[in-house]
């Protein structure tokens, strides 16, 4: 019987020729990943079980994103937890202010996750990376605190969905639609504990920027992990990018899959998640009555380069609506440069955007952009919760880049070819 | 393990900023994320949950973030276990990993309500509403993760499997 690439990964990781369905194994993994929320409470755990050392100072990655630059007393107190941390063990991938991103922005792009590797992080949308053809999960602290130590995690090999996506891409339609699309005809417990295996001619011809932003919302179905075949255009991404060696894995032909299934992408209009979560999608021509009073374009979904290139796209010359406020949050340093070099940052500003410095801000309700009661708020983020942005009566709207843009300059929902 | 306990119950998808909501991420002190469980899903239940409390829900409990803040926000709390018809990967493996007692079984939410007594016997999985008398059995842990369980969480597994080879 044949493997997907998620059982492939598994199985060379346990140091197996063949893993199973179901079967709970214990594995190597290549990196271990925290934030400043969840990496105090590893390192608290970790302290507990005795070790005087990481098992590799060079596979931990932390990097404090959610509340920094530090937005009070208390964050500043877990960043400093996480710092010291970091220098007493040596680790190498600390990033600190002025260096970091949002960290599923960070690690590929500085060529710290690869294809093929087994990677766990204490964040749910460690998925990410799973567009780059390795096995990707999230766990919690303690799970992260035992694998700082052991360089191990346990887990049960799952079952794997695919989802085949063909026809030709309409304009404006997104990676962020197809994701949406997806967990809008699963819901968002359709892969729960499952690999999310996405192909197909239109995920071939998915630029790298797009494919993480459908990985990252595996979560979002109840997925384990996202997984795309590693392929010439992951190769280029990752190509002057690896710090070290890796190996790309494909599902066999006769690999077995719970179940399959198949979108014909033509006919597809950008999408938005209506509240309170991210399955209640519909056509943005059907959203169109929806006033917002914010509109965010960032986060680990879509603050990447191609997302501020098209935003940049539809504002270009144009104003802001006077009862919107935009902000606006490169994903990584290098993101911002980039833009900043691209001129993106200038028409931001001109149009009447904020623009922040990286961080995951008000993704999370945690600062830079916190909705007051009644608030609606559109964004390129993943998760529309109750309360998610800020206050428990407030709506957060999910969208692709394109729709966000276009939706700043008129003030409600708006469709991209409105604008 | 046995436990008796009144019921607060709570429907589909309930998620991770429900449970505790990320403005009080700032903190990782079980008694401060104890004053907010469930905030989200009802302002009142931070005050009215007494200890042994249990919580019941519907599907996909605990959605969302990987924030072990969570299971250890209704641990804090004083809530017992926690009974759904499925939980969400990460909080069901955090659950497990902190030692909160986690039971699945789609019956038993449905036959029981808000208010109920009910009796869980974590070891066997049996649960029993108290006010009816009716009794359902819950599907029982895989040996290994029984074992974590058994060693009060993984970091206490983990400590013996190091000193073991050591
Ligand atoms: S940007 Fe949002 S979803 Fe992504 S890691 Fe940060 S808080 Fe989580």
């Amino acid at each position: 019987m044949g493997m997907t690439i998620t059982q492939k990964i598994l199985a060379k990781h346990a140091g197996k020729d063949y893993v199973e369905p179901g079967e709970l194994i214990n594995c190597k993994v290549d990196v271990v990943l925290g934030n400043d929320v969840t990496s105090p409470v590893a390192i608290a755990e970790f302290e507990k079980l005795g070790v005087e050392k990481v098992f590799d100072r060079d596979r931990i990655m932390l990097v404090p994103d959610h509340f920094t630059p530090n937005k009070d007393i208390k964050s500043a107190e877990q960043c400093k937890i996480v710092r010291e941390f970091a220098r007493k063990h040596g680790i190498t991938n600390y990033f600190e202010i002025g260096k970091m991103g949002i960290e599923h922005c960070l690690l590929p792009e500085q060529g710290l996750v690869l294809p093929g590797d087994v990677v766990i992080g204490a964040d749910s949308h460690t998925c990410t990376y799973g567009a780059l053809g390795a096995f990707a999960t999230g766990v919690g602290s303690t799970d992260m605190a035992a694998a700082m130590a052991t360089g191990e995690a346990w887990f049960k090999v799952p079952e794997t969905i695919k989802f085949v996506y063909y026809g030709k891409l309409p304009e404006w339609v997104s990676g962020k639609d197809l994701i949406l699309h997806t967990i809008g005809d699963i819901g968002v417990d359709g892969a729960r504990y499952m690999a999310m295996e996405f192909t197909g001619e239109v995920i071939r011809n998915l630029s790298m920027d797009n494919r993480f932003t459908m990985a990252n919302m595996a979560i979002e179905a109840g997925g384990k992990n996202g997984i795309i075949e590693p392929d010439e255009i992951t190769l280029s991404y990752v190509k002057g990018r690896a710090k070290r060696d890796f190996v790309l894995y494909k599902s066999d032909e006769d690999a077995p899959y719970f179940e399959i299934r198949e979108y014909d992408v033509s006919k597809l209009e950008p999408l938005v998640a209506f509240p309170h979560l991210p399955e209640n999608v519909r056509p943005v021509s059907e959203a169109t009555h929806v006033l917002i009073d914010q509109v965010v374009i960032g986060s680990c979904t879509n603050g990447r380069i191609e997302d501020l290139e098209i935003a940049a796209r539809i504002m270009q010359g144009k104003k802001v609506h006077p009862e919107v406020r935009v902000i606006i949050i490169p994903g990584t340093q290098e993101i911002y440069l980039e833009a900043m070099k691209r001129g993106y940052i200038q028409i931001f500003i001109e149009a009447g955007a904020a623009v922040s410095t990286p961080t995951c801000g008000p993704c999370l309700g945690g600062h830079m952009g916190i909705l007051a009661k009644g608030e609606k708020a559109l964004a390129t983020t993943n998760r529309n919760f109750v309360g998610r942005m800020g206050h428990p009566e407030s709506e957060v709207y999910l969208a692709s880049p394109a729709v966000a843009a276009a939706s700043a300059l008129k003030g409600r929902i708006t469709p991209p070819w409105e604008v | 393990m046995k436990f008796t306990g009144k019921v607060y119950k709570f429907g589909a998808d309930i998620d991770t900023d429900a449970i505790i909501p990320a403005r009080y991420l700032n903190t990782f002190d079980p008694a401060e994320l104890a004053k907010h469980c469930m905030e989200d899903a009802d302002p009142e239940f931070p005050k009215k949950v007494k200890k042994g409390d249990i919580i019941v829900a519907d599907k996909n409990f605990g959605c969302g973030s990987s924030r072990e803040h969570a299971p250890i926000a209704i641990k804090a709390a004083g809530v017992s276990c926690v009974i759904a018809k499925s939980f969400a990967r990460i909080f069901y493996r955090n659950s497990i990993n902190i030692g909160l007692p986690i039971l699945e079984c789609p019956e038993a939410v449905d036959a029981i309500n808000e208010g109920d007594e009910i009796e869980v016997d974590f070891a066997t999985g049996k649960i029993k509403n108290l006010r009816t008398g009716e009794e359902f059995k819950a599907s029982p842990f895989p040996p290994f993760m029984q074992e974590i369980m058994d060693k009060g969480g993984l970091i206490n597994y983990v400590k013996a499997k190091i000193e073991k080879n050591a």
